[in-house]
């Protein structure tokens, strides 16, 4: 595939490689912020091809890992109900709520549907009137104008049976709390490509500044990855702190400008609960109040419980760069995808079910 | 949900959502490009949960390996098996 399939040579990789050897000196902790760079990382083994003095954290950067149990308790009420037909990416069907998962509630009956997009979502509304049709809007930045352009539309056709879900989180707020702690151990962030494609950089100066933490802007292929880990590793080295960008075939620094304008005409900014970090200030995006009509929590008449997340699960360390997924007792024995207690266990992007799938195969791959 | 794709534009209709059909190496699907609004047949985007979110600058696409030749590295002796 274009633009995929080149950024994957491995006569390449090995050349970066080496320079990564050249330019290191000492010890650096960098997080790659998104999920899918986990995956990435972990599916082409490249941390263990890295020297051994450079440690990748792996971030909070996966829409399905930090989704609160409260959320998903929601969504599970809301699925339950015989007028409502309730519509989710796929990943999100297997995340365990208090008490079960999208997936049980399907299977018992209810109207849950997959969607690729949330204008299918919407399409559903307008061809089933008698139906009340709830889309589960989660995810970054990335998400965030497409979910607003579903609401637009709603509100300009007048879809009365159209609502939404909303749990919508901030890249920037999450970094500026990983780097606030007081044992802060990331040195360098790899930024995630996607959201800055939508937000451009901005945020990210500030954060370099105020923190004094180099950024890469990076993408998503084992090139890319590999010379963002450089471009951060030679501004360790040289004692620099700013914002670069490695994924320039994507991201301009103003980002895309519609689709933030969309975003910040439906989305305001909240403070929101994180599975595994807890509430963080403005750190999400709820629905503006001229928007209210399409509120499922308002239209439902839905409260906001506290719900407990699983005790044993140490997603919320995994998620901040603090633990490995291998260090959890559960990994791989009490917790595997098929039976997933945590929420970085059920989706691709999260950190606990990459190291499950590929972790023993590129562990062995190593030379 | 979050991976975006790049993928190849085939075709853009004319209504409010700009929808149109993007190729994944093969594999077509409608996409919105409303937040495309430069993109045209033949170009490449990037798709994230059915929007196109951003075109990809052939340019800038081929600086992952200038950076690489300007390192002067030069492809390491195979491991030793
Ligand atoms: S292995 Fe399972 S229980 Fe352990 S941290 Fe990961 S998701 Fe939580």
């Amino acid at each position: 595939m274009k633009y995929v399939d080149e950024y994957r040579s491995g006569a390449e990789a090995r050349r970066f490689i080496a320079a990564i050897r050249r330019v290191v000196t000492r010890p650096w902790s960098i997080m790659e912020v998104c999920g899918g760079q986990t995956h990435a990382i972990v599916r082409f083994g490249i941390e263990e091809l890295l020297p051994p003095e450079v440690s990748l954290l792996h971030g909070p950067g996966c829409p399905v890992c930090v989704t609160p149990c409260e959320i998903l308790d929601q969504a599970l009420a809301l699925a339950g109900r015989p007028e409502v037909t309730f519509c989710s990416y796929g990943d999100m069907l297997r995340v365990p709520g208090s008490d079960g998962d999208l997936f049980t509630v399907k299977a018992k009956g209810g109207d849950v549907r997959v969607v690729y997009s949330a204008l299918d979502a919407l399409a559903l509304a307008r061809q089933n009137p008698a139906r009340e049709v709830v889309f589960l809007a989660v995810g970054f930045e990335t998400t965030a104008p497409a979910h607003a352009m579903a609401a637009h539309r709603a509100r300009i056709d007048r879809v009365r049976n159209f609502s939404l879900l909303v749990s919508h989180v901030l890249v920037p707020p999450a970094l500026a709390a990983i780097l606030s702690a007081s044992d802060r151990r990331v040195d360098g962030f790899l930024a995630a490509g996607h959201v800055c494609t939508i937000m451009g950089t901005d945020e990210y100066e500030r954060l370099a500044r105020d923190y004094g933490v180099p950024i890469v802007v990076t993408g998503f292929e084992p090139l890319d990855l590999l010379q963002g880990i450089h471009m951060c590793l030679r501004q360790l080295e040289e004692g620099r702190a700013v914002v670069t960008n490695q994924y320039e075939r994507a991201v301009g620094p103003r980002g895309n400008e519609a689709a933030r304008r969309l975003l910040h005409e439906v989305f305001e900014v909240v403070p929101r609960r994180w599975r595994g970090l807890g509430e963080l200030p403005a750190s999400g995006l709820a629905l503006r109040p001229s928007f209210a009509a399409f509120d499922a929590t308002l239209r439902f008449g839905m409260s906001a419980g506290a719900a407990a997340e699983p005790a044993e699960c140490i997603s919320g360390l995994v998620l901040q760069g603090r633990k490995r997924p291998t260090d959890c007792p559960a990994f791989g024995t009490r917790c595997t995808p098929d039976s997933p207690v945590g929420a970085t266990m059920v989706s691709a992007e999260g950190a606990c079910a990459a190291y499950f799938r590929y972790r023993p195969r590129s562990a062995r791959d190593v030379v | 949900m979050c991976l975006g794709v790049p993928g190849e534009v085939l075709s853009i209709a004319s209504d409010e959502l700009r929808m149109g059909r993007v190729s994944f190496g093969g594999v077509v699907k409608e996409v919105s490009l409303v937040y495309a609004p430069e993109a045209a047949e033949g170009d490449f985007v990037i798709v994230h949960a059915g929007f196109a979110i951003g075109l990809i600058d052939a340019a800038a696409a081929a600086r992952v390996f200038a950076y690489l030749d300007a390192l002067g590295e030069v492809l390491p002796e195979e491991p030793h098996p």
